[in-house]
């Protein structure tokens, strides 16, 4: 099958600076537009029926690329398997929720507090969970997903069952108003943030903690035997996810207004999971296309909507047997390597 | 914290985990069997043990025609009714799970994918089944027929010896003693020991590794059935979820017991059901999951290898 990733990459490779420069500023700009897609004649046929189209961007749309990102450091660039992903997501829009009503901070000063508490705890899970096969770790951090919305269902300080809610939007910034009659601006902030995740992933990949999860995804023995203390970075990969996950979960608590324990379910999770398993695990371009795709269409096509959990376990499963490295799969070189370990 | 429920009713309880700990430990086996011989978690197990549920609720109301509210039958009536609800649940788990066996697992298998590939697909595969019924029963709990009426052969202690109880853990008895002898005795049961102390060299030997994965799913199918028809006659309820919760539990007794061995798994299945029960009358049931969330940690982090060690076998390579 003709490798998508390896042409683009091979492209890219061949282009001097100003043609790169030009190419990702042209993108950015078109992703940028992207709210205003459904007013404009010729792609108007991507209005969703229900909820509004620049919504649906924001959420499930840049929210799902967002944490799909993330949790692709976690099972696509260390081959981990993390079910329980969603944690995060609830740990950070816990954080924004109580944070904000409880003591009156603004969203940007919850920020940086959510994404260390969503690191910490990630950190707290890992250690034990980290020294542990793969197929145990799926195990425990299923478990932990789920004790963390049953404590949000049964403790006083979340609000039980019934959540929390006024939220605070988050404040002006630059003149760009948060509130409901702005949802592009929401959008334009959750890009902002997928742009900096990508870079931030591209960054590890090249220096030396990418190299390691690298060596630890295709061998941990091996790995370790060459001097890669594999609990360190498989922790490190393991709390930056929980970071992407935990600045998510802060955002769309900020933009929701209104959080409950039964937003945070496993199927959450899974949707996530699907998500980079099906635009090619490892790959960030993959990862966002697939998230792109399985967020929006169930929002697209409403009779999707109710039968979204069954279409993503069916992806799962086909993809798994049929094409098991993706929409876009990663590049040849890591799958060469791959090949040559069997 | 209610510490006085323990003493006052420390036999009730007893009783109690011990009918939930046998149920446990059937569900474990669908898992423990099934990573003996392949190193792989059954991911799909939780499902295949909420499809048995709802066969036993399809058996009882549309097969048979009983009524949801029907009066309790008596008699050679009620024991033919109740052994094919067993029978059929045992069945279909058994035939669902060679199923999750042959779309889940053996084309990655047969293409030596990695860890990873096989465990998405699982997971895959319960997602779907348990969703399907979701949508199926339109997100609603379905009770089930009451044919055996509840009465109790007498109170010890404030236990009481109720006869549903009684009936799943004197069948649980009986079917881990059939299957430790089938496993142990029987030709197959040898095939299924080699092949988890080592596959390469079982294939050597003659023996059919697709065969004998797909008895293990089976068999871990047929205690899954028989686990379901025991909860559905204790509890007479269930829900599309139901898998969900019971699975982590039958899965933490499975690697409390010590993942892959048969003995390990009806021990641990029992030691986490009498916890369960005890855990929830002093903290409330709601942290039920959370108790056996801990345990599960604590076990993989003190003896990752269970009470009683990995393996069918002692022998590992």
């Amino acid at each position: 099958m003709i490798n998508i990733r390896d042409k683009g990459a091979e492209i890219w490779e061949g282009w001097n600076r100003p043609k790169r420069v030009a190419l990702v500023l042209i993108t950015i700009v078109l992703a940028g537009l992207l709210p205003f897609a459904a007013s404009w004649g010729p792609t108007s046929f991507l209005n969703t029926p229900i909820t509004s189209f620049q919504n649906v961007l924001v959420y499930p749309v840049g929210m799902f690329i967002l944490m799909a990102l993330g949790l692709n450091i976690v099972v696509g660039k260390s081959g981990l398997l993390d079910l329980g992903y969603v944690a995060f997501f609830a740990i950070g829009a816990y954080s924004q929720a109580i944070l904000s009503t409880k003591f009156g901070w603004s969203t940007w000063e919850v920020l940086p507090v959510g994404i260390a508490i969503a690191m910490f705890s990630g950190m707290l899970l890992g250690l034990p969970a980290l020294r542990l096969r793969g197929d145990y770790l799926a195990i425990i951090t299923l478990g932990f997903g789920e004790i963390v919305r049953i404590i949000a269902l049964n403790s006083k300080g979340t609000g039980g069952p019934n959540g929390v809610a006024g939220i605070p939007n988050p404040p002006a910034v630059f003149g760009f108003k948060f509130d409901l009659m702005h949802p592009e601006h929401y959008f334009w902030l959750v890009l902002g943030m997928i742009l900096l995740v990508v870079w931030m992933i591209r960054r590890f990949t090249v220096r030396r903690p990418g190299r390691a999860w690298e060596a630890i995804r295709q061998d941990e023995d091996v790995a370790a035997l060459m001097g890669v203390n594999t609990l360190v970075y498989k922790l490190w990969s393991f709390v930056i996810g929980a970071a992407v996950g935990g600045a998510a979960g802060v955002l769309y608590a900020s933009k929701v207004m209104v959080i409950s324990p039964d937003m945070f379910k496993f199927d959450v999770s899974v949707l996530i999971l699907a998500c980079v398993v099906f635009g090619g695990i490892g790959n960030i371009w993959g990862v966002i296309l697939g998230a792109g795709i399985l967020a929006y269409l169930p929002d697209r096509i409403r009779f999707i909507s109710d039968a979204r959990q069954v279409i993503f376990g069916l992806v799962l499963i086909i993809m798994m047997n049929l094409r098991p490295d993706g929409l876009l799969p990663r590049k040849k070189r890591e799958k060469i390597t791959e090949k040559s370990k069997k | 914290m209610n510490f006085s429920v323990v003493t006052s009713q420390f036999w009730a309880l007893c009783l109690q985990g011990l009918a939930l700990g046998l149920i446990y430990s059937l569900i474990s086996l669908g898992y423990t069997m099934v990573y003996g011989v392949l190193r792989l978690i059954n991911f799909a197990n939780s499902e295949v043990f909420m499809v048995g549920t709802f066969s036993i609720l399809f058996i009882q109301v549309s097969v048979l025609g009983h009524a949801v509210n029907v009066e309790p039958i008596h008699g050679i009536q009620l024991i033919g009714a109740l052994l094919l609800s067993l029978v059929g649940a045992m069945l279909v788990c058994a035939l669902l799970a060679m199923l999750v066996e042959l779309v889940a697992y053996r084309r990655l298998r047969a293409h030596g994918s990695n860890r990873l590939a096989s465990l998405i697909s699982a997971i895959g595969t319960s997602i779907f089944l348990s969703e399907s019924f979701r949508i199926f029963t339109h997100s609603r709990p379905q009770t089930s027929p009451r044919l055996l009426e509840k009465w109790t052969f007498g109170e010890i202690a404030g236990a009481n010896f109720r006869i549903d109880t009684v009936m799943a853990i004197i069948a649980s008895i009986i079917i881990f003693f059939a299957l430790d002898q089938f496993v142990n005795r029987s030709r197959l049961g040898a095939a299924i020991r080699a092949v988890s102390m080592s596959e390469e060299n079982s294939r050597l030997m003659g023996i059919n590794l697709n065969r004998v994965v797909t008895l293990t799913f089976a068999i871990g199918g047929l205690t899954t059935g028989a686990a379901a028809f025991f909860y559905t006659t204790i509890y007479e309820n269930t829900q599309f979820n139901v898998g969900f919760n019971l699975g982590i539990a039958a899965f933490t007794a499975a690697v409390l017991g010590g993942i892959g061995n048969l003995r390990g798994a009806f021990y641990g299945g029992l030691a986490l059901g009498l916890l369960e029960q005890f855990a929830s009358a002093i903290l409330g049931s709601q942290w039920k999951a959370v108790t056996v969330f801990l345990v599960l940690v604590l076990v993989l982090l003190i003896k990752p290898s269970g009470i009683f060690g990995e393996a069918v076998q002692q022998t590992r390579t």
